[in-house]
């Protein structure tokens, strides 16, 4: 939706009149618009608006009833490489007894790409605690799952999904049921994974302060009942591809300080 | 005691401890994915197949595994008719299989067939080339499992994820039905088709009480399994009961003991 030609504006996400319909129902008609590279794609609606549906038809979950959705440029029935995708669902429907360990949920972000005998890689196991790291939920990497509470399992969940280190990231109400203070931190690190990553964000959400705050006051287009608040991240000019792990550290060691200070 | 040096005892307990490592391996991954219900339609499926068999000559395995795998495709199809109604297509099948087994009894009836030993198992007829088979289809379960295991525990965990993360899930589903007929038609002869799914669940039900994470749940199921058959056979040996039904007890004793545990811990602790 931003106008330009740079090379960080290619399309990552392209919905060409996408209409989809359940049982009957309209949820979805004739929806178009693109998510550029180093977005950051607001989507905001009603309830029953399609925002969860819109989701779901992009990442493969859902086929539209027509239209066409293209991932990084290609028709969604060709795309391969889903890794550079991270999906965080709406909250998960996870039993609490399931036998997991907040490290095993994380590591099971690589699984998608081995195919064969897999013992984890010293690698995978690095990959796993810096996003454990990032996400500041490293003390808890041997905890079942089911025991830790709602904000903390969003947080591994957003580790599961950084752990191929993304370039595009989407986000079904990452913050629904979770505490405001947790609700800072977490807009606080994925603002700065938007401005220093090169990463690409399209985020449902009803926090209209947030969304307002860091995307303006007005949506930038509509379609049918959904908006779209649109960043462009240009604070950092320099498209180099930095370890995100590594100064999600530094930014986490920062915040610390200043609560200390 | 002299029943457990006979060679027809010994094989019952190799069988038994091969099906006590591939069952509770496979169940894990029905019961974590909340099909618990699958196992038992599939073996009454089996009971169906077994039966058939038999009439037409000597191919109970066999056939007990062709419909095992008819059985979970039909599953599969008749779930996407009802999709909210799923539990309604085990019902269809189980009773279906159970339907047709007692048919194929009748037309089997002059052939000396004992329709116990097709529901409560018949570990004393069990046959070198069974041990085979049996041992066939436990390597094939442990290396395919090896193989997928991460695949299959983000599946299990989060079909959802999976998918989006381009896995084949639909190939992965097929994979665990055909695993799981694979198991249940070497596992009829030993515990018999009515019995079967507590060798795929109670394992599992033991290891969601005690496994902290997913490498100690499959540790776990396995060892119970083992525990329960070896235990199960000895005992049925020994006092002259019925095997399949003993090992069940076993397997349930062993879950309420966990329980009563698990309850004295937490008191104490």
């Amino acid at each position: 939706m931003s106008i330009g030609t740079e090379a960080c504006h290619r399309d990552i996400i392209t919905v060409d009149s996408v209409s989809f319909s359940y049982q009957q129902r309209d949820v979805l008609s004739d929806v178009s618009f693109s998510v550029m590279e180093r977005d950051f794609i607001g989507l905001i609606g009603t309830n029953g608006a399609g925002k969860t549906t819109m989701l779901r038809i992009i990442v493969g979950l859902l086929k539209p009833t027509s239209g066409e959705v293209r991932l990084f440029g290609e028709p969604i029935s060709q795309f391969k490489s889903w890794d550079r995708i991270g999906y965080v669902p709406q909250k998960n429907n996870l039993n609490p007894l399931f036998p997991a360990t907040v490290k095993e949920v994380v590591l099971s972000g690589l699984a998608g790409k081995r195919k064969w005998f897999g013992r984890h890689s010293r690698q995978d196991y690095q990959k796993c605690d810096d996003a454990l790291m990032a996400m500041g939920v490293e003390d808890l990497a041997d905890k079942r799952i089911g025991q830790l509470s709602g904000g903390q399992q969003q947080r591994v969940f957003l580790a599961r999904a950084l752990i191929n280190n993304p370039s595009l990231l989407i986000l079904d109400e990452p913050t629904v049921g979770i505490d405001y203070e947790t609700q800072e931190s977490f807009f606080h690190m994925i603002k700065h994974m938007h401005q220093h990553h090169n990463m690409t964000f399209l985020m449902v959400s009803h926090d209209m302060e947030m969304i307002k705050g860091y995307l303006g006051e007005n949506p930038a287009s509509t379609a049918g009942k959904l908006n779209f608040y649109i960043r462009h991240s240009h604070e950092t000019q320099d498209c180099i591809e930095e370890n995100l792990a590594h100064s999600l550290k530094h930014l986490r060691s920062q915040m610390e300080s200043q609560k200390e200070g | 005691m002299d029943i457990i040096m006979s060679s027809f005892f010994q094989r019952a307990l190799i069988g038994g401890m091969l099906i006590g490592i591939t069952a509770p391996l496979m169940g894990i991954f029905l019961v974590l994915r909340r099909l618990s219900m699958i196992g038992d339609t599939l073996s009454h499926a089996a009971i169906a197949g077994v039966a058939l068999g038999f009439v037409v000559g000597d191919f109970p395995i066999l056939f007990g595994l062709i419909f095992a795998l008819l059985a979970s495709f039909a599953i599969e199809k008749l779930r996407k008719s009802y999709k909210s109604y799923a539990e309604l297509s085990l019902a269809i099948i189980m009773s279906g299989g159970i339907a047709l087994a007692s048919i194929f009894f009748t037309l089997g009836r002059d052939l000396s067939m004992d329709a116990n030993s097709f529901l409560f198992g018949f570990i004393y007829t069990l046959t070198p080339i069974d041990l085979w088979t049996m041992f066939g289809v436990t390597l094939a379960v442990l290396l395919i499992v090896g193989k997928h295991l991460h695949g299959l525990f983000l599946i299990t965990f989060d079909e959802e994820a999976a998918s989006v993360s381009g896995m084949p899930v639909s190939y992965y589903n097929v994979l665990i039905s055909v695993l799981t007929a694979l198991v249940i038609s070497i596992s009829i002869k030993i515990v018999g088709g009515l019995l079967v799914s507590a060798l795929l669940t109670i394992p599992a039900a033991c290891s969601l009480l005690l496994a902290k994470s997913f490498k100690q749940s499959i540790f776990i199921v396995v060892l119970v399994g083992e525990l329960a058959v070896v235990c199960g056979l000895l005992i049925a040996g020994v006092w002259n009961l019925a095997a399949g039904g003993t090992i069940v007890l076993v397997l349930i004793a062993f879950l309420l003991l966990i329980l009563l545990g698990r309850n004295i811990f937490s008191r104490i602790a």
